[in-house]
């Protein structure tokens, strides 16, 4: 299997009046052809801004300061313009978390996935309409012909997801990036549009980084994951190991908060506290003023990576290195 | 006092207000400009009210640098032979004058709608929309030209141009209160809801004073910004109706009519009765649109969006 | 949509009614019917029995009835100085102002699009703040100074533009036109600028805060994620979400802009609806201000139905369900 993207020591800063603020901190992780990763971690990780960093795509006044995307071996952060803009939509797609807000209003269904084909694929309007019909066939929306004509409003929020699911396949893309595709279904949706984009992801052989904050999704649908507290990776690994046996005590609260975990009856468990804003990151390791482990060294200094099971786990905690 | 004062000096208001440039100096010219027209009577070299002095033979002097410049006459005079700079700060005064009186009047008017409209609802709220909504499609301007026209046709000139201050205002007032009411009207909805108005209302207290006591201090920063910018409006729509003949005689000229007066001499060359008056005019309306800018920038309130 | 249309067309005649009646009402206080038909000097018993007859003695509300029958079937009295139904003597105006009102839209539409969009994909180039610097100056001097202006500079200085009047016309199934002349277009110019120099920035600074609002939303977001090109993001994606509050908008600003042509209409003695206007007003004549009033209340009603109708045909989610 060939390595389909390399994030590497990867640094985002947002300019701002007062000064450059750090929101991502030496981020890496690697992907595989077809291999599914599952960026974890509560709101305000930076777990968005690092799926965006990747297309190029960060709002202003967020900007890449340092680090390489390797892509198929090509550095984006070092392309031109063009060349990011031809691979983001056609290699790269993404799906966004609110399927209300990510189709224009004002467009029809079928413009939209239309011009999405032109802009990387010298064909014909026909030819782009029936590729079109045939991914929305692909993503189980019925009369496809009809549906290219409609608007947005017209389809519901499950609807909606699955167009912009069959908006991602057009393309035949290697990697799709979906930002919490499922959270703001209803619950009964939810399932359905994972096991799709699951289906679709083994069936077409694609990557994908799984943005959420949902650890019981991620358990399901992706073979490894990065746990992300603070604009850093605290902990990444196999799925089924980091799962069954979380090191970081970031990790362990967040698993133990999973409602299946609780005793049915009692309180579900939480990580006392909450994440630090980009202003207030405290010294050393930034989880330690939440942290039951905590030592004396935690307060001062940041904590190197310890790399476990043969490599392919690391968990950065003084903790671990100490026992 | 000295503690509002104080308090004042340290608010976000104030700060901000030192930090934008901008700001301080519109606000120093509108200064400037107010207490100029407030001592009017005071400063100008001239009396232009006052005929014996007035010699028809002054009329159309260039200003004081050109030639045939008269050294009593700074910036010259107008065709009846008034000191134009005295004559421009009079004018001014009226102007002013009738600006804040017409915003006081629609802010009253348009406040109580608005409170009314918001905080009964129902029939009388849509019926009292409809009607701020038809009037101000008609344009604001376009209600003040109409009324002003019938005015002065069932009062006669004569005696329109005796009442014109009072009425301009009134026709002022009556055709812009439906940004008032339409602003005021929403920030009640967004605040009606809210809890301690609900607390207010199950602890019993009646209708009129939380409306009074609770709501309307919510609407100020709204208020606040559209005055600042309805002032501006208002003195334009005085100086449009003064220019059409339909505001202030020559006789008691605003800067509208002034303007109105020099525009047939500026073919004959007499440009500065209009260029003078004009470019003051503008200066004012300038000034108190930059500061209403910067007063929305700062308080962001939510406006009503047309 | 049909059901929208006929919603509005309803409301619109609701509206109309009430702009009769405001007319009619100032009509029936201060104008003088008899004296529009036989005018002054006519004794005292002619006149009673000519108001009888008129129908001048009936009750009010009767009258009104009588007004608005009239209206409908396009008669609006006549008018005292022209001697002339007073309907006929707006028309004979109105292509003027209407030719005029075109001509500034069209330097808007023009001008405000480009340097709107400009200006939101641009914020911090030089030439967007300069237009917003401009603007607010732009919008802070009257109409008719700048007008003046215009005139001083062109005219009277450079000797380039004519300074009134609408040169040479030609009358085309009773429309008389400027647009088909040279002599006629030059005319146009300077009122045209003037009439537009206070919506022109109005309608940059709208165009550009709305914009700048749109680029903001998810699915521009989601648009550059596409891969599509600026372009394309920029005049289809971004514009056409724009142009929904700016259409609305716009429907007001086009009857401020009938209002300002009385001011435009004025400083260059263009022969049209607001000229016109002016005139009666000097003249006392009632009649024709009262109609001049109906008429542009039509007009008004008519526009702003049209905007209504503008908007639900780029607002899918109107035209499909009739909600707004």
């Amino acid at each position: 299997m060939g390595r389909l993207l390399e994030v590497d020591n990867l640094e985002i800063k947002f300019a701002l009046r007062f000064g450059d603020l750090t929101a991502i901190n030496g981020v890496s992780f690697t992907l595989d052809k077809g291999e599914r990763l599952g960026l974890v971690g509560e709101s305000g990780a930076g777990k968005s801004v690092t799926g965006f960093a990747i297309i190029n795509l960060i709002s202003k006044p967020g900007y890449i300061s340092g680090g390489r995307i390797l892509f198929q071996g090509r550095d984006l952060t070092k392309m031109s313009y063009e060349g990011v803009r031809q691979i983001r939509g056609d290699r790269i797609s993404m799906i966004f978390q609110d399927p209300m807000m990510t189709l224009n209003p004002v467009l029809t269904v079928g413009t939209q996935m239309i011009e999405t084909l032109l802009a990387h694929r010298n064909m014909t309007v026909r030819d782009a309409e029936a590729v079109s019909i045939e991914k929305l066939k692909k993503v189980q929306i019925s009369s496809p012909e009809q549906r290219l004509k409609q608007y947005p409003h017209e389809f519901s929020g499950g609807m909606r997801q699955r167009i912009v699911i069959a908006i991602a396949l057009l393309t035949g893309p290697e990697l799709i990036i979906a930002d919490e595709p499922t959270t703001a279904l209803d619950v009964t949706i939810q399932a359905e549009i994972m096991d799709l984009l699951l289906g679709l992801c083994e069936s077409e052989n694609m990557g994908l980084i799984l943005i959420t904050h949902d650890l019981a999704v991620v358990s399901q649908v992706t073979e490894k994951i990065a746990v992300m507290y603070a604009g850093k990776i605290v902990e990444s690994g196999p799925t089924e190991r980091i799962i069954n046996d979380p090191l970081h005590p970031y990790t362990r609260g967040l698993i133990n908060a999973l409602p299946e975990v609780a005793e049915p009856g009692t309180r579900l468990n939480q990580i006392p506290g909450m994440m630090p804003t980009l202003t207030s990151i405290p010294k050393g390791c930034s989880f330690h003023p939440r942290c039951d482990y905590r030592l004396d060294v935690c307060e001062t200094e940041d904590p190197e990576f310890i790399y476990l099971e043969n490599n392919k786990r690391r968990v950065s905690c003084h903790y671990w290195k100490n026992k | 006092m000295k503690r509002a004062l104080r308090r004042f000096r340290a608010s976000y208001l104030f700060f901000s207000f030192k930090r934008d440039p901008v700001a301080v100096v519109s606000f120093s010219i509108l200064m400037a400009l107010v207490g100029c027209s407030l001592l009017a009577p005071l400063i100008s070299p001239h009396d232009p009210y006052d005929t014996a002095t007035i010699d028809i033979m002054n009329a159309e002097i260039p200003p004081m640098w050109m030639d045939g410049g008269d050294k009593s006459f700074f910036l010259g005079t107008d065709i009846q032979g008034r000191d134009l700079l005295s004559t421009m700060l009079y004018g001014m005064r009226i102007s002013v004058l009738i600006g804040i009186g017409a915003v006081f009047m629609q802010a009253v008017l348009g406040i109580l709608i608005g409170l009314i409209s918001g905080y009964v609802g129902g029939r009388i709220d849509s019926l009292l929309m409809r009607m701020a909504d038809v009037q101000l499609s008609f344009s604001t301007l376009m209600v003040a030209i109409i009324v002003s026209a019938v005015f002065q046709v069932a009062f006669g000139v004569g005696k329109y141009e005796d009442m014109a201050v009072p009425l301009l205002i009134v026709i002022i007032g009556f055709a812009e209160w439906p940004q008032y009411a339409r602003t005021v009207r929403a920030s009640v909805l967004g605040e009606k809801s809210k809890e301690y108005v609900e607390a207010a209302r199950v602890s019993g207290f009646s209708a009129i004073r939380i409306m009074i006591r609770h709501i309307l201090p919510n609407t100020l920063s709204p208020v606040l910004v559209i005055s600042t910018v309805q002032v501006a409006n208002a003195v334009m729509s005085e100086a449009a109706l003064s220019f059409l003949g339909l505001g202030m005689p020559v006789t008691k000229p605003s800067l509208g009519s002034l303007i109105n007066s020099g525009f047939e001499y500026i073919f004959s060359g007499s440009w500065w009765i209009t260029f003078f008056p004009g470019i003051l005019l503008v200066l004012l309306v300038l000034v108190i649109n930059l500061l209403g800018d910067w007063l929305r920038d700062v308080l962001n309130p939510k406006l009503y969006k047309g | 949509m049909f059901a929208f249309i006929v919603k509005r067309v309803v409301q619109s005649i609701f509206v109309m009614i009430v702009i009769a009646f405001i007319g009619f009402c100032i009509k029936h206080q201060i104008g003088d019917p008899v004296r529009d038909i036989v005018g002054i000097s006519v004794s005292a018993e002619e006149r009673e029995a000519l108001r009888e007859e008129l129908g001048l003695n009936d009750p009010f509300m009767i009258q009104f009835g009588r007004f608005l029958k009239n209206a409908a079937q396009g008669d609006l009295g006549l008018s005292y100085f022209f001697k002339k139904p007073a309907l006929e003597v707006i028309l004979a105006k109105a292509p003027a102002t209407i030719e005029l009102v075109l001509v500034s839209s069209l330097f808007i539409i023009i001008f405000s699009i480009p340097a709107g969009i400009f200006a939101a994909i641009r914020p911090r180039h030089w030439f967007s703040r300069f237009m917003m610097g401009t603007s607010i100056v732009g919008v802070s001097i009257p109409v008719f100074l700048t007008a003046i202006l215009l005139i001083f500079v062109f005219s009277v200085e450079l000797n380039w533009l004519p300074s009134y009047g609408r040169g040479e016309t030609v009358n085309i199934g009773g429309w008389q036109t400027g647009f088909l002349t040279i002599d006629g277009l030059i005319h146009l110019i300077l009122p045209g600028i003037a009439l537009s120099s206070i919506m022109l920035p109005l309608f940059i600074r709208l165009i550009r805060s709305e914009m700048m609002e749109v680029l903001e939303t998810d699915y521009i977001k989601y648009a550059w994620a596409k891969g599509l090109k600026p372009g394309r993001i920029w005049l289809l994606h971004a514009f056409k979400n724009t142009l929904l509050p700016v259409i609305t908008v716009g429907g007001v600003q086009l009857g401020i802009m009938i209002a300002y042509t009385i001011l435009t209409e004025t400083v260059f003695q263009w022969q049209g609806m607001g000229f016109m206007f002016l005139e009666a007003v000097e003249r006392s004549d009632t009649s024709l201000l009262v109609a001049y009033m109906v008429f542009v209340g039509v007009l008004f009603v008519v526009v702003n139905t049209v905007v209504d109708i503008i908007y639900g045909l780029v607002n899918p989610m109107v035209r499909i369900t009739g909600r707004k």
